[in-house]
């Protein structure tokens, strides 16, 4: 691992004053140390956050949640009002990674996690997003586990998280402070398709930090799920997921709100496939025209098309969960 | 030039108008911290994780080195009372942190009842995974936990055992449960 000063902030002010340059924060480490020591990440300074003010969970004036960046995977899973107002972030929480893992991951570093992708974390390999213009090992190479919709011939890394997935239905957004002061940014401008700059993941500035998600009110009647597919049954990234918020009376769907993981390049929402779905009876043929919606753009690769199917039977089982009985 | 430095020169981002120079990188960082009731100030690199500041600084080998990226658990530490991967943290990280390892969780004289368990279950077989198994399933008992073998494996699914002992750790562990 490279040689970098490390320094301590304890408040907002004091880390972005010690931010610039190629200097990363840290807070539970679970990313970025895993990402130096492979020599994918290589920080000439890191700033250790993880003592700034920022892990509390509250409620908000309109009742909403705001879950601080330093909020660590685990608590936020087992709060009482996450678990009783937002099951889908939970169940998010709780598909995602070891208990140990989620001891030590924060808020902030789940929304910046970084991909999977075998060809970025191997410095042997062509990587656009690790290493701009040197190419892509993973299309045509190693790509089961990567993405079918936002891809670019850039780069068609997917996005790992599962908490994204679900702060995505919830239409949660990203609250930021940086050099020019503060900003919110909903979750779903927060990220950015690969394009022609698949380095470039998020509209983070160079400088900013992320000081907190909010989470709007549940709706009333809302019920919600997360459904992650994988290799096995535990302690695996996502093949395909979805995250769906819904209010059914009567039978009829009057809102819904989905997102889809490990199929992306991004938290997947497809405003077309919800549109679709409201004012519909809750059927299993509708959730199939839904499902045929999101996927209609896939383009898979030499060895994920299994994910075309996958991810449908994986949202057409999570719409049923959520619809069931209302 | 090295793929090494390649990359790295490949990489590195235009600077902004603004940037500072290049730090100048401090050879150690400060921390103080307690490790199994001592506290201990200590000057490292900021490069040494926890688990090689444990290791090979304090001397304290029970900790164990798998898979160096928190994929196979056999780091796990407690600090502040939960259990984390010791690989994946810098030592300077934990100032002011109380961290304890399996040599602070019992002793040969007095073992942790998981310890005890472990033995009475047969929970291993080389014992290379044993620590970080033995130190996850006791944070495992003061966390939210489901009652049935499948909720103890799922809760304990960071942890891996090469050689296979998994029915006798969940006997272990569901035996300290129901004791409770």
């Amino acid at each position: 691992m490279n040689a970098f000063a490390f320094t301590r902030a304890d408040s907002v002010a004091g880390a972005l004053r010690a931010a610039g340059g190629d200097a990363k924060f840290v807070a539970g480490g679970t990313t970025l140390v895993d990402l130096m020591k492979l020599g994918v990440e290589n920080p000439t300074t890191v700033i250790d956050i993880s003592r700034m003010p920022l892990a509390g969970v509250s409620r908000m004036p309109d009742n909403g949640l705001q879950i601080g960046a330093l909020a660590r995977n685990a608590d936020v899973a087992h709060h009482p009002d996450v678990v009783n107002g937002y099951p889908v972030l939970s169940q998010a929480l709780l598909a995602g990674a070891s208990a140990q893992l989620r001891n030590m991951a924060t808020t902030g570093g789940n929304l910046l996690q970084r991909t999977r992708c075998v060809a970025f974390r191997d410095t042997a390999m062509a990587c656009n997003k690790r290493s701009p213009g040197s190419g892509c090992a993973a299309i045509g190479g190693f790509n089961r586990n990567l993405a079918i919709l936002g891809t670019s011939d850039r780069c068609i890394a997917s996005h790992p998280s599962d908490q994204n997935v679900a702060l995505t239905a919830l239409e949660a957004t990203v609250q930021i402070s940086g050099p020019k002061g503060e900003r919110s940014v909903p979750i779903g401008d927060f990220y950015l398709l690969p394009g022609d700059t698949p380095e470039r993941e998020t509209v983070l500035e160079p400088g900013e930090l992320v000081t907190s998600v909010t989470v709007p009110p549940p709706a009333p009647g809302a019920k919600s799920a997360y459904l992650k597919l994988r290799d096995r049954a535990s302690y695996e990234f996502a093949l395909a997921s979805a995250a769906v918020v819904a209010i059914v009376r009567g039978g009829t769907i009057e809102r819904v709100r989905i997102a889809m993981g490990g199929i992306g390049t991004k938290p997947w929402r497809n405003l077309e496939a919800e549109a679709a779905l409201h004012g519909k009876p809750a059927t299993a043929e509708q959730f199939a025209k839904a499902a045929q919606i999101v996927l209609s753009d896939a383009k898979p690769q030499s060895q994920n098309g299994f994910k075309v199917e996958l991810a449908k039977r994986c949202l057409i089982a999570a719409l049923t969960t959520v619809t069931q009985g209302a | 030039m090295s793929s090494q430095a390649f990359v790295s020169e490949a990489v590195a981002p235009t600077a902004p108008a603004n940037a500072q120079p290049p730090a100048t990188a401090p050879k150690v960082v400060e921390v103080v911290f307690t490790v199994n009731g001592n506290r201990l100030a200590l000057v490292v690199d900021p490069r040494a994780t926890l688990l090689d500041t444990l290791r090979e600084t304090l001397g304290l080998t029970g900790t164990k080195k798998g898979c160096d990226h928190g994929q196979c658990g056999a780091c796990t530490v407690h600090v502040n009372g939960r259990r984390v991967n010791s690989c994946l943290s810098f030592a300077a990280m934990h100032d002011g942190d109380e961290v304890t390892t399996i040599e602070g969780l019992g002793t040969p004289e007095n073992l942790h009842p998981m310890q005890a368990a472990f033995v009475e279950h047969d929970g291993y077989q080389c014992g290379y995974c044993t620590p970080g198994q033995i130190m996850s399933a006791a944070a495992l008992l003061s966390e939210p936990c489901g009652p049935s073998n499948a909720d103890v494996a799922e809760s304990m699914s960071g942890n891996i055992c090469r050689c296979g002992a998994y029915q006798n750790i969940v006997a272990a562990i569901q035996s300290v449960r129901t004791q409770g």
